[in-house]
């Protein structure tokens, strides 16, 4: 088998290349050394969201995907909750708003709401709110099942790669030929040449309560966490439902390596964030704690590209913890950029020359 | 020396007594008002000098040297002996998620209280287990209709080594010899609609080849047991059972494992591996008569594992409608491809409700062929926010 292309990791961001790349004709085959969406794309909430992301090429890429995504994940328990954000404190309430109106001025729908809105939006949330934005065009998704939707028709081997040359893989079972390679091991992707290291998250996950938390409700200083690039434990307070009534508990970033142990201090803070929102959750119990390791690129862009010093080795990583909301426009832009077309958006933030990238 | 002691089965109570005769601090922690564990429910009477006995309290997450309590400040440890035990698993069947079906051990351990469960009673299952519970219903007044084994009784010819290890294994035969009579072999219950059961016999895979219907109120079931063993998700396993060393030492460091967490055999192996573990945790040499104890123990062990294995026939009891998992109503049609435990899981929601996986997780893989990853789970038991905000700061 010569396939035209070798898409390394079936993740969200590997799946979404791969089906690209099929859509425009050309043979494509996924390898993976476990399977379809087996590490960071299961580990995380399946978030599609333009709320948490300021004017620039991201927002411009993850806007892309938002258009894409609906067509394709008819099948993924796609779902157009939307998002709310809110300010706990008196401090946090210019931020938001300036940062509301920064992407409003970018074309997003952020409705700033009264807290009275924000309760009867979401009745179990903690009156002492100080301030809300309502961002009508987040939606959720479970990850898992789009992988597996958008890896539909394409061949996949599960295989361990120790090596490409842009030319061909070795896996620990052969060495495949193909035209080009698409690196989209996510946080592995140091592997094969590009600065992405891991960034630990946990999840709670509750027992069912349907119903009760309807939207994606985030606390404003998220933004903030999302953008540092500090090593130590940060988290904020994440909540939302599953369509199954679970709810998700989140987020906390960390970088400490591949190291996968849970550490009670994160169970505590996101335990204490996710009850300063929604004072109910807690008499309600979690079951299930679970943690993953974000693609994390120092400069908090996507790498999406060929590598310059290796030709026919293609980059799409680096998403950190946006990768389902990313997915379906990296795919359509490395396509793009593979097969010539017009890109999506402007590839150049993404290029895989950056300093801070290049290792 | 401080050593914590998990579970308060035969295997916790002599890891604390030897421990604490070997001078350590200790503290057993049990989530039951009384020792005893399973075996011995509530009727241990368990006091021990040196011994701090810990009731009613459930551990929820070993961290480093720390042990993570509800509702108590949590334990440090020198050295930590976990001896938490296993719980039956169920095999489904149509009806099996119905009334009237509940584990062998649901039922012993309701026995045990003197709880009376109903009038017409059947036992299915594989293992010795499944005699005892019989034998508990029946003094409880209940009417064995039948005691039914999958497994094939010839298969223990093989094990003349076991056997002669462990006479004393065969003698206990003779305490259950009221319900001896009700007990029938490659024969198990594939299906239950009201009272009327469906009874048949099976073929060395498991396949039925004849069939009958039995009237029954309750049917228990149980095809041996899984450890429970979250309180070390990272530690390593054989078939899910913890793996341990001469000195019952799991592979992570200060932890010990003893009991049915290692594999099943029966209450006297697992005192005899909490004696080592206890002395081991303590920093003594175990004694000499307690490790011959567990190699004999062994033998039997892996007799009774090769002899009444779970046999994949018991697959084609389903239909494509059977429940498989209760908590989120998973169906066997459900349940679709997958490569990984988590992939199936997210995918069907298989394994993803409030028993955390405990009853189908393995049935589901099993089912389809997906490698079984021996459920991590990191929180132990379901544990109320309010109650992770409110964890004390930690201690430097």
């Amino acid at each position: 088998m010569h396939p035209d292309v070798v898409v390394m990791g079936a993740g969200i961001i590997g799946a979404a290349c791969a089906q690209a790349l099929h859509r425009r004709g050309l043979t494509v085959l996924v390898v993976d050394r476990h399977g379809p969406a087996s590490g960071t794309s299961a580990a995380g909430e399946g978030n599609v969201l333009v709320s948490d992301k300021e004017p620039g090429p991201e927002l411009e890429l993850a806007r892309a995907s938002r258009r894409l995504w609906p067509a394709l994940a008819e099948d993924a328990e796609w779902e157009e909750k939307g998002g709310l954000v809110v300010a706990t404190t008196e401090n946090a309430v210019a931020p938001l708003q300036k940062f509301a109106a920064f992407q409003r001025a970018a074309g997003i729908d952020a409705c700033e709401i009264s807290a009275e809105d924000a309760l009867h939006h979401e009745p179990h949330l903690n009156p002492e709110i100080t301030a809300a934005v309502h961002y009508l065009q987040d939606a959720q998704l479970n990850p898992v099942k789009a992988t597996r939707t958008l890896l539909r028709g394409i061949p996949f081997r599960q295989a361990e790669v120790s090596t490409t040359d842009g030319r061909s893989v070795t896996t620990t079972r052969e060495t495949i030929s193909c035209g080009a390679v698409v690196n989209a091991t996510g946080p592995w992707a140091r592997n094969f040449g590009v600065n992405v290291l891991p960034r630990r998250g946990v999840v709670l996950v509750t027992t069912p309560i349907p119903g009760r938390i309807r939207h994606k409700v985030y606390d404003a200083d998220y933004v903030g966490a999302v953008a540092s690039g500090d090593a130590d434990l940060q988290t904020s307070g994440v909540v939302e439902s599953t369509q199954a009534g679970t709810v998700l508990i989140g987020s906390s970033r960390q970088r400490k390596g591949f190291d996968d142990t849970i550490e009670s201090r994160v169970l505590k803070a996101l335990a204490q964030r996710a009850i300063a929102m929604f004072p109910m959750l807690s008499t309600v119990p979690v079951m299930r704690a679970y943690g993953g390791f974000r693609p994390y690129a120092p400069d908090h862009l996507p790498i999406i590209g060929e590598d310059p010093r290796t030709p026919g080795l293609w980059h799409a990583t680096g998403h950190e913890g946006a990768g389902v909301g990313l997915a379906p426009a990296t795919g359509h832009l490395l396509a793009d950029l593979l097969t010539g077309a017009t890109p999506i958006t402007d590839p150049e933030p993404f290029r895989v020359d950056r300093p801070e990238v290049m290792v | 020396m401080r050593v914590v002691v998990v579970g308060a089965g035969p295997a916790g109570m002599a890891a604390a007594r030897t421990a604490a005769d070997a001078g350590a601090d200790v503290t057993l922690v049990d989530s039951e008002p009384e020792a005893g564990g399973q075996y011995l429910r509530g009727r241990a009477r368990f006091s021990h000098d040196g011994v701090t006995h810990l009731k009613n309290t459930e551990a929820w997450m070993v961290e480093n040297q720390t042990l993570h309590l509800r509702g108590h400040p949590p334990l440090t440890f020198d050295s930590l002996v976990i001896a938490t035990g296993a719980y039956d698993r169920p095999l489904p069947f149509p009806g099996w998620d119905g009334p009237g079906v509940i584990t062998a051990g649901a039922a012993q351990a309701l026995a045990k209280q003197g709880v009376t469960l109903a009038e017409r009673v059947i036992v299915s299952g594989s293992g010795p287990f499944l005699l005892p519970v019989a034998t508990a219903l029946q003094d409880l007044g209940a009417t064995i209709v039948g005691v039914y084994e999958a497994s094939s009784p010839t298969k223990w010819l093989r094990e003349a080594r076991a056997i002669a290890a462990n006479r004393h294994k065969i003698a206990e035969l003779a305490s259950y010899r009221r319900v001896l009579p009700h007990l029938e072999t490659r024969t198990a219950v594939i299906a239950k609609h009201g009272s009327r059961v469906t009874v048949a016999k099976l073929d060395g895979q498991w396949r039925p080849t004849s069939h009958r219907t039995e009237h029954a109120d309750l049917v228990c079931v149980g095809y041996g047991f899984l450890p429970r063993t979250d309180l070390v998700p990272e530690a390593a396993r054989t078939n899910d059972f913890l793996d341990v060393d001469e000195r019952q030492r799991t592979s992570v460091p200060n932890v010990y494992a003893a009991g049915e967490v290692t594999g099943i055999g029966g209450a006297d192996l697992s005192e005899a591996e909490g004696v080592v573990a206890g002395a081991a945790a303590a920093g003594r040499q175990p004694p000499p008569r307690a490790l011959k104890a567990i190699r004999n123990g062994r033998l039997f062990a892996a007799a009774l594992d090769r002899a009444h294995a779970v046999q994949p026939g018991w697959q084609t009891w389903l239909n494509d409608d059977t429940t498989v998992c209760r908590c989120e109503e998973v169906r066997r049609k459900d349940l679709g491809r997958a490569t990984t435990m988590r992939e199936l899981k997210l995918t069907s929601r298989v394994a993803m409700g409030r028993c955390q996986g405990r009853i189908c997780a393995r049935n589901a893989a099993d089912l389809t062929g997906v490698p079984f990853d021996g459920q991590r789970r990191v929180i132990a038991i379901p544990i109320p926010l309010g109650e992770l905000a409110e964890l004390p700061e930690e201690q430097q």
